[in-house]
Parts: C-alpha cells; sequence; structure tokens
C-alpha cells in the first residue's frame, strides 16, 4: 500500500530546529569543552615530542595528530571521545519526545515520522562535524603555529581524509545512540547501554578478541615456536577486532596518518618482514586510501545500518505516550 | 450538518490476541460536536490515533474529510486539528517558538505564520505570556497552547483528547467556553472524556464507548430516555392534607411515569417531560402547601453510571435516577 507525500516533508524544519536546541543546549558546550580538553594533552605532548625532531621529519602535521611509538595520541583520545559525544547527543533523541509528551502533537502535524528521525540524525552528525572540524583546524592551525612548517599538500590531503573518517566514525556511535534511544523509553537506560556497548567495544573487546581468535583457530606450534603470530590465527584476530568501531577507526587513520609504516594488518606486515622489504618507505597517498577504504566504508555502513533499524524500530512504534 | 466528515466503518484494532477497538461504526456529521465518552483504557485515544493515520488500522475503514487516513496521512493531518491527552511543550521554548516549530511544520509560510500565531494566542488569552519560556507554564496554559496550535492550523475538524482532566474547575470553565467558540465557527469537534458533566453542554451527540465498543448513541435527551427510561426528575416538597392522596394525584399527571415518597413531605417524580406545572396545580388542588419544587435536567452522569451499573449486571431502579 502506497502512502502519498513526500516523506522529506518538514524535514528541513526539523533540521533546523534540532540544530538550534543542540547549539543553545550547555549539554553541547560540555560535550566540546571535553573533546577540546581530551585532546590537548596528547597534543602538547606531540608539539613537545615533535620540535627536537623538526628537521628530519617530511610528514609533521600528520604526526601531530598521531606521533606513533607508545605515547597518546589525539587519534587515541578520540577515538574514546567522539564515541562519549555522539551517544550525548542521540541517547534522548526519540524517548526525550516521548517523555516530553511532544511526539504525538509533532506527528499530528502533516509530516511523516521519517522527516522527524532523519532530521534529527542529520542535526546530530552536523554537529558533530563541526565539532570535529573546529578541533581539526585547532590542531592544524596550533601545530603551524608552534612547530613553524607549513603542511604539505599531501599532508592536508591526509589530515582532511582522517577528517570525514572520524566523522563517519561518530555517525556510527550517533546511530546506535539514537537507535537505544527508539528501544528504550527511559533516557537513562539507553545512555547506560550505549555506554556499556562503548566500553565493551573500546576497552574489552582488544583484550577479548585474541582469546577468542587462538580458540577458533589455535596457532600452530611451528610458528609459535619461532616467536610469530600464525598468519590463520592472526587473520581471525584482525577479523574479529574489526567488529569494533573504535579499532576499524583506529586501523583506518594509522593508515592514512602513517605514511611511513603503513599496517596491513599482522598478516602481510609479517610476510613483508620475512621477506626483507624495508618497512618504512612513505607509501603514495592513493594506495593509503585504497588500504584505509574498506574501514571508512564499514564505518560509514554501519551508520547507515543503525541509522536503518531505527528508522524500521521508530516506524512500528506507538506513539501514544 | 449535512454530511459526515468521518466516518467509520468495522474500525477495528487488535494488539495481538487483544481487542482494543472492535468494529465500530459511526458517523460525525460536519459542525457537530461529539463526545466520545468512556472509562480510561475504553481505546479512545487508539480511535483518534487511527483516524490520524498515526496507528495502523487493523479491519474496517474511517475515513476522514474525505480522505483515507492510511494512505493519504498527510492531507488528513493537514486538516485535523489534533490536541492530545497531557498536551507537551518544549520547555526552553517560548510559547511562540513553539507554534512557529509547528506552524512551519504545518508548511505555513512566514507572513501567515506571524499573523495567525498573534491571533490564536489572543485568543486563548496567552498573549502576555507569549514570549515567556513554556516551562514556566500551568497545565491549563499549557492546554490552552494546545488549542492555540489548532487555531493556527485553521483544522476543519478539532480532535480534543480528555482536554479538561487535570484542570481545575477555573480553567475548566474557561477552556470549555473556548471549545464553545470554535464551535461556532462551524468546527467540527471530537472530544473525548470521562468528566461527564464538563462535555454535557457542549456536545451535541455523545457515544459511550467502553470496552473497544460503542454502547450507545445518540444526543443527551435521548439518551436519558433510553438508558434511564425519563429524561426528567422532579422533586416536590409539600405538606399534604390528610385524606387527599396526593402521591395518586401527581401520580395522575400526564407524563409521569413514576411517583416515589421519599419522606413525609417529599415527592420524586419521574417523567417524560417537565412537568413542574402539573405538580404544582396537583398540590393546589389537593389542599397541599408547596414549599418546593425542583427539576433536575437528564445528566450525563446519571444516564453513564446508571449504563454501566446495567451492563455490569446491577440492574437496579432504572427510574430511581439523578
Amino acid at each position: 500500500m502506497r502512502r502519498e507525500g513526500s516523506p522529506w516533508q518538514g524535514l528541513g524544519t526539523v533540521l533546523l530546529k534540532e540544530l538550534a536546541d543542540h547549539f543553545d543546549s550547555p549539554r553541547m558546550l560540555l560535550l566540546a569543552l571535553l573533546m577540546v580538553l581530551a585532546a590537548a594533552v596528547p597534543f602538547y605532548s606531540a608539539v613537545d615530542q615533535l620540535r627536537t625532531t623538526t628537521s628530519e621529519d617530511p610528514f609533521l602535521l600528520l604526526k601531530l595528530f598521531n606521533p606513533g611509538g607508545q605515547t597518546l595520541s589525539v587519534v587515541a583520545i578520540l577515538g574514546f571521545v567522539i564515541p562519549v559525544m555522539a551517544i550525548g547527543l542521540g541517547f534522548d533523541a526519540v524517548n526525550g519526545e516521548h517523555n516530553r509528551r511532544t511526539l504525538s502533537r509533532i506527528l499530528a502535524q502533516p509530516i511523516y515520522r521519517d522527516a522527524l528521525l532523519a532530521g534529527k540524525f542529520l542535526a546530530g552528525i552536523i554537529i558533530l562535524a563541526v565539532n570535529l572540524m573546529c578541533l581539526w583546524l585547532l590542531v592544524a592551525g596550533f601545530g603551524v603555529f608552534f612547530l613553524g612548517v607549513p603542511p604539505s599538500g599531501d599532508e592536508f590531503a591526509r589530515a582532511l581524509v582522517f577528517y570525514f573518517i572520524a566523522v563517519a566514525y561518530a555517525g556510527a556511535w550517533l546511530g546506535m545512540a539514537m537507535l537505544f534511544s527508539v528501544l528504550f523509553r527511559s533516557p537513562a537506560t539507553a545512555a547506560l547501554l550505549a555506554l556499556g556497548v562503548w566500553l565493551f567495544m573500546t576497552l574489552l573487546w582488544p583484550m577479548i578478541s585474541p582469546f577468542i581468535a587462538a580458540l577458533v583457530s589455535p596457532p600452530d606450534v611451528r610458528y609459535t615456536l619461532l616467536g610469530i603470530l600464525d598468519p590463520q590465527t592472526a587473520a581471525w584476530q584482525q577479523g574479529l577486532s574489526r567488529i569494533s568501531p573504535y579499532l576499524l577507526f583506529e586501523e583506518a587513520t594509522r593508515t592514512i596518518l602513517t605514511p611511513t609504516t603503513p599496517s596491513l594488518g599482522p598478516v602481510l606486515d609479517q610476510i613483508r618482514a620475512l621477506r626483507g622489504e624495508v618497512v618504512g618507505a612513505a607509501l603514495p597517498l592513493r594506495e593509503s586510501l585504497a588500504i584505509a577504504w574498506p574501514g571508512a566504508v564499514s564505518l560509514i555502513a554501519g551508520a547507515i545500518v543503525l541509522f536503518v533499524a531505527t528508522y524500521v524500530v521508530f516506524q512500528r512504534q506507538e506513539v501514544r505516550a | 450538518m449535512s454530511e459526515p466528515v468521518i466516518t467509520a466503518r468495522g474500525l477495528t484494532k487488535r494488539y495481538g490476541e487483544a481487542v482494543v477497538v472492535d468494529a465500530l461504526d459511526f458517523d460525525i456529521l460536519k459542525g457537530e460536536t461529539f463526545g466520545l465518552l468512556g472509562p480510561n483504557g475504553a481505546g479512545k485515544t487508539t480511535t483518534i490515533l487511527m483516524m490520524l493515520g498515526l496507528t495502523e488500522v487493523s479491519a474496517g475503514t474511517v475515513v476522514v474529510a474525505g480522505r483515507d487516513p492510511v494512505r493519504q496521512p498527510l492531507e488528513v493531518k493537514r486538516r485535523v486539528g489534533y490536541l492530545p491527552d497531557l498536551v507537551g511543550f518544549y520547555d526552553h521554548m517560548t510559547a511562540a517558538e513553539n507554534l512557529t516549530y509547528t506552524a512551519r511544520l504545518m508548511g505555513l509560510g512566514r507572513d501567515v505564520r506571524e499573523a495567525r500565531i498573534a491571533d490564536a494566542l489572543a485568543r486563548v488569552r496567552l498573549t502576555d505570556v507569549a514570549h515567556k519560556r513554556v516551562a514556566t507554564f500551568s497545565r491549563g496554559m499549557r492546554q490552552r497552547l494546545g488549542l492555540a496550535e489548532l487555531i493556527v492550523k485553521r483544522a476543519e475538524i478539532a480532535i480534543l483528547d480528555e482536554p479538561t482532566s487535570g484542570l481545575d474547575p477555573q480553567s475548566t470553565h474557561e477552556f470549555l467556553d473556548m471549545i464553545g467558540e470554535l464551535k461556532r465557527e462551524g468546527v467540527t469537534i471530537l472530544i473525548t472524556s470521562h468528566l461527564l458533566d464538563q462535555v454535557q453542554r457542549l456536545c451535541d451527540r455523545v457515544a459511550l464507548f467502553r470496552g473497544g465498543k460503542i454502547l450507545v448513541m445518540g444526543t443527551v435527551p435521548e439518551l436519558a430516555r433510553r438508558v434511564l427510561g425519563a429524561g426528567f426528575v422532579v422533586d416536590v416538597e409539600a405538606a399534604a392534607v390528610p385524606g387527599k392522596e396526593l402521591a395518586a394525584r401527581l401520580g395522575a399527571i400526564p407524563g409521569v411515569l413514576n411517583v416515589q415518597q421519599t419522606s413525609e413531605a417529599t415527592y420524586r417524580l419521574t417523567a417524560d417531560h417537565d412537568v413542574r406545572a402539573e405538580a404544582a396545580r396537583a398540590v393546589v388542588a389537593a389542599d397541599g402547601a408547596l414549599t418546593r419544587l425542583s427539576v433536575d435536567n437528564p445528566s450525563l452522569d446519571a444516564i453513564y453510571t446508571r449504563f454501566f451499573e446495567r451492563r455490569t449486571g446491577t440492574e437496579g431502579e432504572i427510574r430511581d435516577a439523578a
């Protein structure tokens, strides 16, 4: 049975209203502050470290985001903070309307539910994108200011790709937060569960997945004796780790931001090391992109799948309070 | 009052096994004020949501303003204003901002919007607080703001779900007056309520609704005749002169169906019309001293209570109502 009229009717109105709400809300200010403060510490340590090696390093801008080594990077912090921000923006998107008893009044206007949901999602994405862009400009701007070396075109392009991957990552978490806001009538439940998933994916899964990989495909004794990973176990390990958006994000951004040591995953790295390849020669942007592409697309796909799930559940939900 | 604007035929809503709305048939005519009365949980809100296309219809059809809410929800929602039970607004926005948001969702242009919002706020007497945040509003003010939304929409049909629940008597009175204004403008109004005496004076027709079914439908006097057996109850207080059978004389008045002596000098007559004049004459003719004479209009409350009492099997003395 076809319904008449455009599903996008009222989308712009909802979008503008949600944007205005976000910009006005203290919550959004708090989340933006959290992000900037969290990024400030690794940024300063990166600047400190880079000052001593400025002349030798061809990728200064990228090093600001991800200095490599054991130091905590801006990227790692973002991998942690972006989900918190996205959950903070999305956890009460729909159940909040229910609880304020505004939902049935709004849906009694000549719009479809599609417009309400899409408007809220787009507003969240735009807010996250604006915040990330601010942070990105801050890092790049202060980086040039402190180090005094302008970035090359290639560096700039890589940093920009990093930005888009970060937005896709934010979209995936926003999609999850909104799904929970439709599934659970209480915003507190939705927020707690979303944060639970976030903790599991970012902290627990990286620790658990190697164990599961070893269980599913026990490493061959010969590899163990040589002290290296069984390629098959490693493949499982990588596949499992990619379930977590955090690890996907980490992998994709690492590839883009560190052109000199492109990680192809443990399997390929090992093979290359065995073949005596020089690991450390800079890859051209095109090839870095090719490596990062599946990860980035997975994040975008994740965002879309979660949004579709939210949409389906919301369409079937009763509007009565 | 001519052609029907809402027509339901076999309208049914099921959740799994539970039948919430059970094969409703009704017509609401243009310009009419229709009361859908029943206890909480009778399926009133579900019926409304089906009319607006906000919940799926399990079986049957409903046509609102000549359109099918399942296929053409936007067209229906453009013409129908809905004031939900315990309406909510965005607390951090002002009254005018809240109305602006919904007016934009209605697709009204800026000029029309501003003029209509100012007019609507004036009509519900909220102009003074138009730029105050809704968080500071009382229940009654929110309800009036909800009504302002329908006025902004220029709704042909206004659906008001429990509009007076939770209001103090003063606010209720004011609010009902505002609904009365809408009615005089020719807006078709559908009110649901469980507060019967409040809607009684507004409604042209009412339907008693319970368990997802309309049990009786008609004007209040009609229902009174059908449910109570008679519409009017006249109380007579007169010191009777011994030897003159006052009760018998009262009972002989045409139209009186029952006479009950409630105490030594008081009688309660149940009649199908107002028989006060005849009762007075009867008392005088019996040399009685008439001290009090009063009539109760048929009360929806009485009809309702009586009706549901009878349904649940405690059939009592039907004539002894009001």
